[in-house]
């Protein structure tokens, strides 16, 4: 995380406020944004500055800013970017508007699948969905004449094919890095195996048969990948990708696009996408559905929030879809999908639960994170590290006030 | 001085220090033995997500913070004693590893797995960095005038640069297929990954943070250098001492509260090693005391954060800080009461 942190440090884009046709008005208020770095993004927040007076700033740890920033009053920010992790920190302090009125103002264009509706109120407007799946080096596996592996140990078998042809470095590219990564990836596996990492009442609840399978697979599949592993995030994995260094990895849709750049990928219309696979055989993909979209703050006046979600259905509009189809996987009208986004969409098709946004999952995502890795190493058993995760999620909820 | 004088001098830095350094120091040690969360209620909560075409909602029981009548989190705080030390310490965890004798069962935990590369990261740099800064003075000293300037300039630049930046830069020379490490590989032969076990990663870290701190004892010590007593060393050259005794007997000496200082600087920047855990991302195999404490500190997706763990991992520190100093404070206590008599 530090690491695109750093690296978007210099990429934070202070999008100019010339003020260029293709907004439909011209705006008059100061606004901000803050949001993640990716792709996306840099499209949306790029569209939104041509209505003017318009700064975004693109932050990949921007999760740690926006709590604090939209606490304040006013507000730093009139406008933030999340995802449906970073909405419930918001959501916990009501630091964020009900967006009913301004739809119902401005919404014309949105479809009804934007809406984000937290408790009959619309929170958020989405603008793209994302979801780990498996993407594959599509030459490779037809020399060797292996099948899109749709099990996890159908993908172990097609591993062993692909180490055995040593026809790149690493098999199996894995966003396993210690920070939030190997957090995420231990989750999707546990819920795909079928279990609930924390139980309705608080209480952790992974130190059962689903625990055991899950770090046993994870384990397995540590042989086939880089064995920097424990430091490597999906930017790293994306770049391999690029690179021609991995065959397969379970990456995000929202890094897809990127192989088919030809400034920066050595592996141009090599790339295809496919379901995640399942993590037992007739499973769900063990993956998860992620969405990002914008917020707009509560501690600003009524004109401010006016304008900022002008500004932002600006952003969100057809015309700069249409200009970065490839992006994403986006979710306002006028999307094509294209070649790279069909892996997302069978993924999504299969029914992979949503992200959790709960403060509960919040603390058992770091509780996975910083306890697997010793397991990984070998410092310590499977039975042990089960026990270990617990205790650390005890503890973290009940600084959090989950648990008494 | 009069008293009045000294007074009106001190008395503005004593103020910023009382206000910037104590009181919070004061603040947190004694917040350390309070808890202070959000009241939580669990709510059902329906909530819709976007599929690919359609939208998912699911009505799910939700623990979340209670929010008053204007919208604030309702926050509660009560007195927990030691538990926020002993949340961190796992006193019980320890004592039973130390009974079986069962050094991996210590350094699952986090606190003294952090405590022990702390330590070790401060004992292994400190003697390489006066070292190598002794040397380059000596170096450099013994340079013709016209080529001194431009070499403590470069000698210098490691000390310059941001500590973050440099900590990337080593991250980005040996990650991977890295320059660095492609190198090495084409030497040795064997495939190298220097990011994949802990003693590799500790090697790095240490060579980073011995590269950037050298030039801060170098300057010091040449700086140190100038005021030797030539008469002496010529005295000595006179009485046939060599080189090595010249500076065992003459220079070293001359310089040793100058070695003091800058050992008693390095071990406190040490102990707090930061940056390298950062910058060279080394968190999935090493962390330090200033790490956990700033893990402890850093709000997870959901927001949530454990202040009191942190302000117990921070207390500690300062106490590991305070305890390894006190030898070398003494040493300097003694050393000014005997220069004053």
């Amino acid at each position: 995380m530090y690491l695109r942190k750093i690296a978007l440090a210099g990429a934070i884009a202070l999008m100019g406020s010339s003020a260029m046709a293709a907004c439909a008005f011209q705006n008059t208020v100061p606004l901000k944004m803050l949001s993640a770095g990716f792709e996306a993004w840099k499209s949306a927040t790029g569209a939104m500055a041509e209505c003017g007076n318009f700064t975004a700033e693109l932050d990949q740890d921007f999760g740690k800013k926006q709590p604090e920033a939209f606490a304040a009053n006013p507000s730093l920010y009139q406008i933030g970017g999340v995802s449906n992790g970073e909405i419930t920190p918001l959501m916990n302090a009501g630091t964020i508007r009900p967006l009913d009125d301004l739809v119902a103002k401005y919404g014309q264009n949105l479809q009804p699948n934007q809406l984000i509706k937290i408790d009959g109120h619309i929170m958020a407007i989405a603008m793209q969905v994302n979801t780990q799946h498996l993407m594959y080096r599509k030459d490779i596996f037809d020399k060797l004449g292996i099948a899109v592996p749709t099990t996890y140990d159908e993908l172990l078998a097609a591993a062993e094919k692909i180490k055995a042809a040593k026809v790149v470095d690493y098999p199996l590219g894995a966003t396993m890095g210690v920070g939030w990564n190997l957090g995420e990836e231990v989750n999707n596996m546990f819920l795909g195996f079928g279990g609930q990492p924390v139980n309705p009442d608080g209480t952790p609840n992974v130190n059962n048969e689903m625990g055991l399978k899950t770090l046993d697979m994870l384990k397995k599949l540590t042989a086939y990948e880089d064995p920097e592993y424990l430091t490597s995030d999906s930017t790293y994995v994306q770049q391999q990708f690029q690179q021609g260094k991995i065959a397969m990895a379970n990456l995000w849709a929202s890094r897809a696009g990127a192989m088919d750049d030809p400034k920066e990928s050595k592996v141009v219309g090599m790339i295809e996408g496919a379901p995640a696979p399942a993590a037992m055989a007739g499973g769900k993909p063990a993956t998860t559905l992620w969405w990002d979209g914008i917020v707009i703050a509560k501690n600003i006046t009524d004109e401010e929030a006016d304008a900022a979600f002008r500004v932002a259905m600006e952003g969100l509009d057809t015309e700069m879809v249409t200009a970065h189809n490839t992006d994403s996987v986006w979710l306002i009208k006028g999307y094509v999908p294209g070649r790279l986004a069909a892996g997302a969409f069978a993924t999504a098709a299969l029914n992979p639960p949503p992200y959790p946004s709960t403060s509960a999952m919040g603390v058992m995502h770091m509780a996975m994170d910083g306890e697997v890795g010793a397991f990984l190493k070998g410092e310590r058993s499977a039975a042990d590290t089960l026990v270990a995760i617990e205790a650390n999620y005890t503890k973290g909820a009940k600084d959090a006030g989950i648990l008494k | 001085m009069k008293f009045k004088t000294f007074a009106a001098f001190v008395a503005p830095s004593l103020f910023m220090m009382l206000l910037f350094i104590a009181a919070p120091l004061v603040l947190v040690f004694v917040e350390s033995f309070y808890q202070t969360n959000p009241r939580m209620e669990a709510v059902s909560v329906e909530s819709c997500t976007p599929g690919f075409g359609t939208q998912t909602c699911t009505t799910q029981t939700k623990i979340q913070p209670a929010l008053d009548a204007s919208g604030h989190q309702v926050m509660e705080t009560q007195f927990v004693g030691l538990d926020s030390y002993r949340a961190v310490l796992e006193p019980q965890k320890l004592w039973d590893s130390l009974r079986t004798l069962d050094w991996n069962g210590i350094m699952q935990i986090d606190f003294w797995k952090a405590l022990q590369f702390t330590l070790l990261f401060t004992f292994v740099t400190l003697p390489l960095v006066l070292l190598l800064g002794l040397g380059l003075a000596l170096a450099v000293n013994n340079l013709t005038k016209s080529l001194r300037g431009p070499v403590i300039f470069v000698s210098l630049l490691p000390f310059i640069i941001t500590p973050v930046i440099g900590a990337l830069s080593i991250r980005w020379l040996f990650v991977g297929d890295g320059i660095l490490t492609r190198a090495m590989e084409h030497f040795s032969g064997t495939d190298i990954s220097m990011f994949a076990q802990t003693w590799t990663i500790e090697i790095l870290m240490m060579f980073y943070r011995v590269w950037s701190n050298a030039p801060f004892a170098f300057i010091i010590l040449y700086a140190g250098l100038q005021g030797v007593n030539q008469d002496a060393v010529e005295a000595a050259m006179i009485d046939g001492a060599s080189r090595w005794q010249r500076l065992r007997y003459i220079i070293v000496p001359y310089l040793m509260p100058l070695i003091t200082f800058v050992a008693l600087i390095h071990l406190m920047d040490a102990y707090r090693v930061f940056d390298e855990v950062v910058g060279l991302r080394t968190q999935g195999h090493v962390i330090s005391l200033q790490y956990l404490t700033y893990q402890f500190l850093m709000p997870d997706v959901s927001g949530n954060r454990s202040i009191s763990r942190a302000e117990a991992s921070s207390m500690l520190t300062l106490i590991g800080i305070v305890l390894l100093l006190i030898p070398m404070l003494r040493r300097t206590w003694a050393d000014q009461k005997g220069r004053a008599q």
